[in-house]
């Protein structure tokens, strides 16, 4: 059998350079998939179609299969971010002290349900299974900082905050 | 290494540690951090350093009573301050050599006298990116003991002995789940490390392994030795960078100090741990779903057997244990089997670790002897229900537990009681709720975080909780009728039946138990269209469903 070649990379962004580095480390084997989806998700943000055809390509994964796996797992995302993330935790002890309230209000303030983004790309609003900070609930993560015993109108003037910006 | 050059390393760091007269410890917690502990912690060190007192500033672990946090201990006095702000740090280094801040000074006696620390005993009194801090508190002495004392089977005796059951929720016996790994044929063997905490609204494990990871690669090590496995894999959440970074640094300190890698304290025993991943599946907490998820597959778990002790990981023997189960393993090493099966319940052994949240005083961290009564972990550690509310009910075990009600609070904690009135002991979650939440409501919650999260594989799951949520939901929104109560009890069976993993086979359990102990808040909203605690927005007229 010849020696397999993965495929160039897709451009000559830098970022393909570190999903490549994972890839090599992991010596281009299939197990290294969800890894490697992780590292294109923390340098582009999200998982665009060329990005998991490339990947799939490099550790000879049928696409399908690859595809499989990204719509699988919740924590990866199909769709740019916006330029701010507002995530409500939908936990248990965050829905015992309100978490659908602060929802219901970043809803409204937004006009977006949540896993969409506002459609100047501005804030995305997303809901987060549970962050592991439920003896401070209802928690809220702003651009992933964690926010603890959070009340309605603080969501609301955080989003004011990125709204003027 | 060997033993004698860990005390050696132990020793220089109590002589490092007498230079300083005091110590001040600041829980760096995800809790404590979102309330500023960082910026406490700088505030801290410009004082100390601008008093000119000899003071060690140290991050730590979760202390435990979150809600007091941000929190900061002043040792060898042991002076506890709650609700501390970087414009205490001043008032706090001043104080130091007199008497302690009267108005940040907290009494949490109540909450700490029942409590009884094993696997919580260094978070909080270690800086957990630092080997040296945990080999002082005779950290991987466990290891190098069994290394070069025991032999896998004389360990795999020890565990057995200990009674230690599976803390991940199931309760398996650990020994025997050892001993089938051990006596598996076939050289290449792995263990790994359930760290994919899913169940939400618990957050021991990430505790655990932010605050201590040298607890648990120790655990995984000795484990490995046992049975004789080679590689190890550390499955954490994605949803816990902290605890992703924390673990990374410790394995490669660990590494460093060659208590990892190859011909470990000079014996033949070589042993590495990799670190995987989770991307936000509930049911890859199922040990077969893992393991494909370790594999790069969809979490999608498969019929046992066989058993992950005969082919787990690439078809090879494979050790699963919880982050508690391991992080228990290193003490019982250390001071015996039989000390641990001192503490506990008859066939519940040792200390559990429970989160404490919703509506109760005291939320937090705790650890209690197995076999203490609900009741005083939830009125006396957990300091009842604040705001002048009633309790009504205490869930413990997730998406896959039950709601307790009042009347049964005097049960001693347990995996058999637990499950005796219709909830399990779980991962560790214990969520309190008072007469403002709606336990239709909160059986309706459960259900959809099951279904969202049923992976789809077999039918009963996958269809049967989509159905138990229409009906919930009609319920909820006052259209439900007697029929419908009737199909849902009808359907709990089934799914609980006939599905194929856990995640299933557990998930009617909400559903049944506030069934059985809150039935009237059930009749309330089909026969008299009304939400007793008023969270259900019943709608004014009854639609007929397209």
């Amino acid at each position: 059998m010849p020696a397999f070649t993965p495929p160039p990379l897709p451009s000559d962004d830098k970022r393909w350079k570190i999903v490549n580095g994972t890839m090599r480390k992991n010596g281009f084997a299939r197990h290294a998939l969800i890894e490697t989806l992780h590292t294109v998700q923390s340098s582009f943000g999200y998982l665009d179609d060329d990005a998991i055809r490339f990947v799939a390509r490099s550790l000879r994964v049928p696409l399908s299969q690859a595809y499989g796996v990204v719509t699988f797992y919740h924590y990866f995302s199909l769709k740019p971010p916006g330029k701010h993330t507002v995530t409500v935790c939908a936990g248990t002890a965050c829905y015992i002290k309100g978490a659908d309230k602060l929802i219901a209000a970043a809803e409204q303030r937004l006009g977006i349900p949540p896993g969409q983004t506002t459609k100047d790309g501005q804030i995305s609003l997303m809901t987060a299974r549970c962050v592991g900070a439920c003896s401070r609930a209802p928690v809220v993560l702003y651009d992933g900082e964690v926010a603890g015993e959070v009340a309605s109108e603080h969501v609301l003037e955080q989003l004011e905050r990125w709204a003027v910006e | 290494m060997t033993i004698e050059e860990l005390e050696q390393i132990a020793e220089s760091v109590r002589l490092e540690n007498a230079k300083f007269d005091y110590e001040v410890n600041v829980c760096m917690d995800l809790a404590c951090a979102s309330q500023g502990a960082e910026k406490l912690r700088d505030a801290l060190v410009k004082a100390v350093e601008a008093s000119g007192k000899t003071v060690l500033v140290r991050r730590t672990g979760c202390m435990g009573p979150c809600s007091s946090g941000p929190l900061v201990r002043v040792d060898p006095e042991e002076t506890l301050y709650h609700h501390v702000n970087a414009d205490h740090a001043d008032a706090i280094v001043a104080s130091l050599g007199g008497d302690p801040v009267p108005t940040l000074q907290c009494d949490l006696n109540d909450h700490f006298d029942k409590q009884v620390r094993v696997v919580l005993e260094n978070a909080g009194h270690i800086d957990p990116e630092k080997i040296d801090d945990y080999i002082s508190c005779e950290g991987y002495k466990a290891l190098l003991t069994a290394l070069t004392e025991m032999t896998p089977n004389g360990v795999v005796h020890r565990i057995t002995e200990s009674g230690l059951r599976g803390r991940g929720g199931g309760g398996y016996p650990t020994g025997l789940k050892w001993g089938t790994v051990a006596k598996a044929g076939g050289d290449l063997k792995y263990v790994v490390c359930n760290g994919d905490e899913g169940d939400p609204g618990a957050f021991m494990d990430r505790s655990v392994m932010e605050g201590d990871p040298h607890r648990v690669i120790e655990g995984m090590a000795i484990a490995a030795y046992a049975v004789g496995a080679s590689k190890g894999f550390i499955y954490v959440r994605a949803e816990y960078p902290v605890a992703v970074a924390r673990l990374t640094t410790a394995l490669r300190e660990a590494r460093r100090r060659g208590l990892l890698g190859s011909n470990i304290c000079g014996t033949t025993f070589s042993f590495d741990v990799e670190i995987r991943l989770g991307a936000g599946a509930f049911v890859c907490g199922e040990e077969t779903a893992l393991l494909a998820s370790i594999e790069g597959r969809r979490g999608t778990p498969r019929p046992r057997p066989p058993y992950p002790a005969v082919s787990g990981l690439w078809g090879k023997p494979t050790l699963i244990n919880n982050v508690e189960t391991y992080a228990n393993i290193a003490p019982i090493v250390r001071n015996g089997g039989k000390w641990f099966a001192n503490m506990g319940s008859e066939r519940s052994k040792g200390t559990k670790v429970f989160a404490l949240t919703g509506k109760i005083t005291n939320t937090g961290l705790v650890e209690v002897p197995m076999g203490i009564k609900l009741r005083e972990i939830i009125e006396v550690i957990g300091g009842g229900v604040p705001d002048g509310h009633t309790f009504k009910a205490v869930q413990t075990g997730g998406p896959s537990g039950g709601c307790i009600p009042a009347e049964m609070l005097d049960i001693g904690v347990s995996y058999d009681a637990l499950l005796k009135v219709g909830s399990i002991m779980g991962s560790g979650g214990m969520i309190v709720m008072d007469d403002t939440s709606c336990m239709v409501n909160v059986a309706k919650f459960f259900i959809e975080f099951c279904m969202t999260e049923s992976c789809g594989k077999c039918i009963p799951c996958r269809a049967g909780t989509a159905q138990m949520h229409t009906l919930l939901s009609r319920i909820c929104d006052g259209s439900g009728t007697m029929d419908d109560l009737e199909l849902l009890e009808d359907l709990c069976s089934t799914v609980k039946e006939a599905s194929l993993c856990g995640l299933g086979q557990t998930a009617p359990n909400p559903v049944l138990s506030t069934l059985k102990y809150f039935r009237n808040e059930y009749i309330e909203h089909i026969a008299h269209k009304r939400c007793p605690a008023g969270v259900c927005n019943i709608k004014a007229a009854v639609e007929v469903l397209a």
